[in-house]
């Protein structure tokens, strides 16, 4: 603590005691690693014949409705992930060149969404799953905000008992307490998706590329992008023509540490800067108040 | 205090014409309120899962609360720098604080999907110490507890002028015990927006990528507080300048040419760092005549120019050319805050946000709000320099 004199110390700690036990237990700033139990998927795109088995296995999983805003409103056929859809595949064509690509939450190993959340709703749980508490969810939706993957998805249109939810991919997480797998994996035709830890998984991918190098791109998405992801991707094209961003090494919620951990380490600066306030009016409003009986 | 006795409530009826007006476009605002809490965000705003924010957090939170942050930046000149000129403008620019700030934090309760869970802010035990919105949340909700007991003294000296002897009791016994917490209060209500006008600008870190690079830096935070001093003053000499014509009261033209001149600096040092940042990041060059470099060039025009002719204003400036200087700062200011908020900010090509009128609608009918505050309180309590006012040199 800084020293700071008289009374104002009491003043002082009134305010920033609390804060500051809290902020310090808090303020790794260092890159994070992914947890010893990290479990994740990863989808080639080379192998995905684009059958959307996964999309309908997922809602079943996860109890969603179908997403029949496309004409005649017969089919499930969700535009893009949202409140209705975890999990999606699209479809990317340029010349003759095509590809699809498997959607849903990245399952980051530092996350912007939980980086964001005020109260821990959205926090990384068992296997490092990104998953949602529906009792600490206020709505502000920063985690749409900052999700630099466009995942959480908020329920909007919901009318009558009105208790919208962020949905978004948890990984099966209830199926894998039951021991069984990831829905998108398990009826997956040709294996394009798989499931397993984040060690493994990368074994996987690096082993295809090394046999196969002119067919893959020579990296694989989620390995240090962004900080790192448990969902991994292969592919044969471009990753950023499938929607995946270039967003560099560091994950953001790293840079938002380092920015605020720095102005805000140990709750000192905010503390020391109301010890020397408290000061300094004090001493000006009795020199005015002196002044004033003076006149 | 010693100044008081030379502010005087402005008097005269309450339900005008002006307030009818706004009163409407509140009780407006309230029936979208009532109807959003029965039918869903969905129902009335264009928000969508890739603008996730429009109206309500960027324009009446991250913008309003900066037009409302003249109590802290004067404040700052007033007890911290002892210039005690602008206490002729204090509660002007503190009561437009307190009013702004709730209000805001009314709509911010409003865009919350999820209210019922707000409760639980209240336990620290229970907070994420990394997420800038908690600390933004946080100081915010302190802060309006602090704005108003700065307005305490004013609206007790006014209790006590009433007639009732109620009231007149109150005031006399409540006055001194506030009045030796009043420094420890001023210090507490700079502290706070220091903290959280600089963190609604690192809200935005996190999106990283998504906000375009000519407004995503490390150096929001500094720019965010910047910009709250700039248009916290411009609001309080707008605020100031139409409640002297409204109600023919003297102009506080030596407060406000100075607040004038402090505004310029701060423009300067704002467009400085502005500056030095893009060239830093190497973004300097990239600045051409697509759509993003002229709403950077707009900004900077709006703050620059104005600066630069208050930089040579003397004790003979006109109101006139106050009020101008004033306005468009407030533009740029505004600007800036709302192109990092929402205008730069890039979900994705398939995305698009234009706030729908009843979204609008509750942005402006809590607006209304807080200028109906102010018009009463100022009808009533002390706030504004009264009509004899030669005495203020003394």
């Amino acid at each position: 603590m800084v020293r700071i004199s008289r009374r104002t110390a009491i003043k002082s700690a009134l305010f920033g005691g609390a804060v500051a036990v809290g902020a310090t237990t808090a303020s790794a700033t260092e890159s994070v690693e992914p947890p010893a139990d990290a479990r994740g998927l990863l989808y080639d795109a080379t192998l995905c014949i684009g059958c959307k088995a996964c999309v309908t296995a997922c809602k079943d999983a996860n109890g969603l409705p179908a997403d029949t805003a496309g004409p005649h409103g017969l089919w499930d056929r969700p535009d893009d992930l949202n409140a209705k859809t975890k999990n999606i595949i699209k479809l990317y064509r340029s010349g003759d060149t095509t590809s699809f690509v498997k959607r849903q939450c990245m399952h980051c190993v530092d996350p912007a969404c939980v980086g964001a959340c005020m109260m821990g709703a959205l926090k990384k749980r068992e296997y490092g799953i990104v998953s949602w508490d529906g009792s600490k969810c206020v709505g502000c939706r920063y985690c749409q905000i900052a999700c630099p993957y466009n995942i959480p998805k908020f329920e909007w249109e919901m009318a009558g008992f009105y208790n919208p939810k962020i949905v978004k991919c948890e990984l099966c997480r209830h199926r894998l307490a039951e021991g069984r797998d990831p829905a998108c994996t398990e009826v997956c035709p040709r294996h394009a998706v798989i499931y397993g830890t984040r060690e493994e998984l990368l074994k996987e991918a690096h082993r295809r590329i090394a046999a196969n190098p002119t067919l893959y791109q020579p990296n694989v998405y989620g390995e240090h992008d962004g900080g790192g992801t448990q969902v991994l991707y292969l592919s044969h094209v471009p990753f950023d023509k499938l929607g995946l961003p270039a967003l560099g090494g560091e994950s953001a919620a790293a840079t938002t540490r380092k920015v605020q951990g720095t102005i805000y380490k140990g709750f000192v600066a905010p503390v020391a800067l109301y010890g020397v306030l408290a000061t300094i009016v004090s001493r000006n409003q009795r020199r005015a108040g002196e002044e004033g009986e003076r006149s | 205090m010693s100044r008081s006795e030379t502010l005087e409530p402005v008097g005269g009826p309450l339900w005008t014409r002006p307030m009818q007006v706004l009163t409407a476009l509140f009780l407006a605002g309230i029936a979208v309120t009532l109807y959003r809490f029965v039918m869903g965000i969905g129902a009335i705003a264009n928000l969508n899962d890739g603008y996730a924010w429009g109206a309500w957090k960027p324009i009446s939170v991250i913008v309003f609360t900066s037009m409302a942050s003249g109590g802290y930046a004067t404040a700052l000149l007033l007890y911290v720098f002892n210039r005690r000129k602008y206490a002729a403008v204090s509660r002007t620019a503190i009561l437009t604080s307190a009013l702004g700030y709730t209000t805001g934090v009314i709509v911010l309760g409003i865009d919350i999907g999820r209210p019922w869970n707000f409760w639980r802010i209240v336990n620290p035990g229970w907070w994420n110490f990394h997420s800038v919105l908690l600390e933004v949340a946080v100081c915010i909700s302190t802060y309006i507890i602090f704005l108003w007991l700065e307005m305490a003294h004013p609206l007790l000296e006014g209790a006590g002028q009433s007639g009732q002897w109620s009231f007149r009791e109150l005031a006399r016994r409540l006055t001194p015990a506030l009045d030796s917490a009043y420094p420890f209060i001023v210090a507490m209500a700079i502290v706070l927006p220091t903290m959280h006008q600089s963190s609604l600008g690192s809200l935005f870190l996190l999106a990283g990528v998504r906000v375009h690079p000519f407004w995503q830096t490390p150096l929001v935070p500094l720019l965010f507080l910047f910009s709250c001093y700039v248009m916290g003053y411009a609001f309080v000499v707008l605020t100031s300048l139409l409640s002297s014509l409204a109600w023919r009261r003297p102009l506080e033209m030596e407060a406000l040419t100075s607040l004038s001149r402090v505004m310029s600096s701060i423009v300067a040092a704002f467009v400085l760092v502005r500056l030095g940042d893009l060239a830093w990041r190497g973004q300097l060059t990239r600045l051409s005549v697509d759509g993003w470099s002229l709403l950077f060039y707009a900004e900077l025009l709006l703050l620059a120019v104005p600066a630069v002719l208050s930089f040579g204003l003397d004790r003979h400036a006109s109101p006139q050319k106050l009020f101008l200087l004033a306005a468009s700062t407030l533009l740029g200011g505004s600007l800036y805050r709302l192109d990092t908020s929402l205008v730069a900010f890039m979900p994705g090509a398939q995305w698009r946000y234009f706030p729908s009128v009843l979204e609008m609608l509750v942005t402006i009918g809590f607006a209304a709000l807080a200028v109906m505050g102010y018009i009463a309180i100022v009808k009533r309590f002390p706030i504004l320099p009264g009509v004899r006012h030669a005495g203020a040199h003394a």
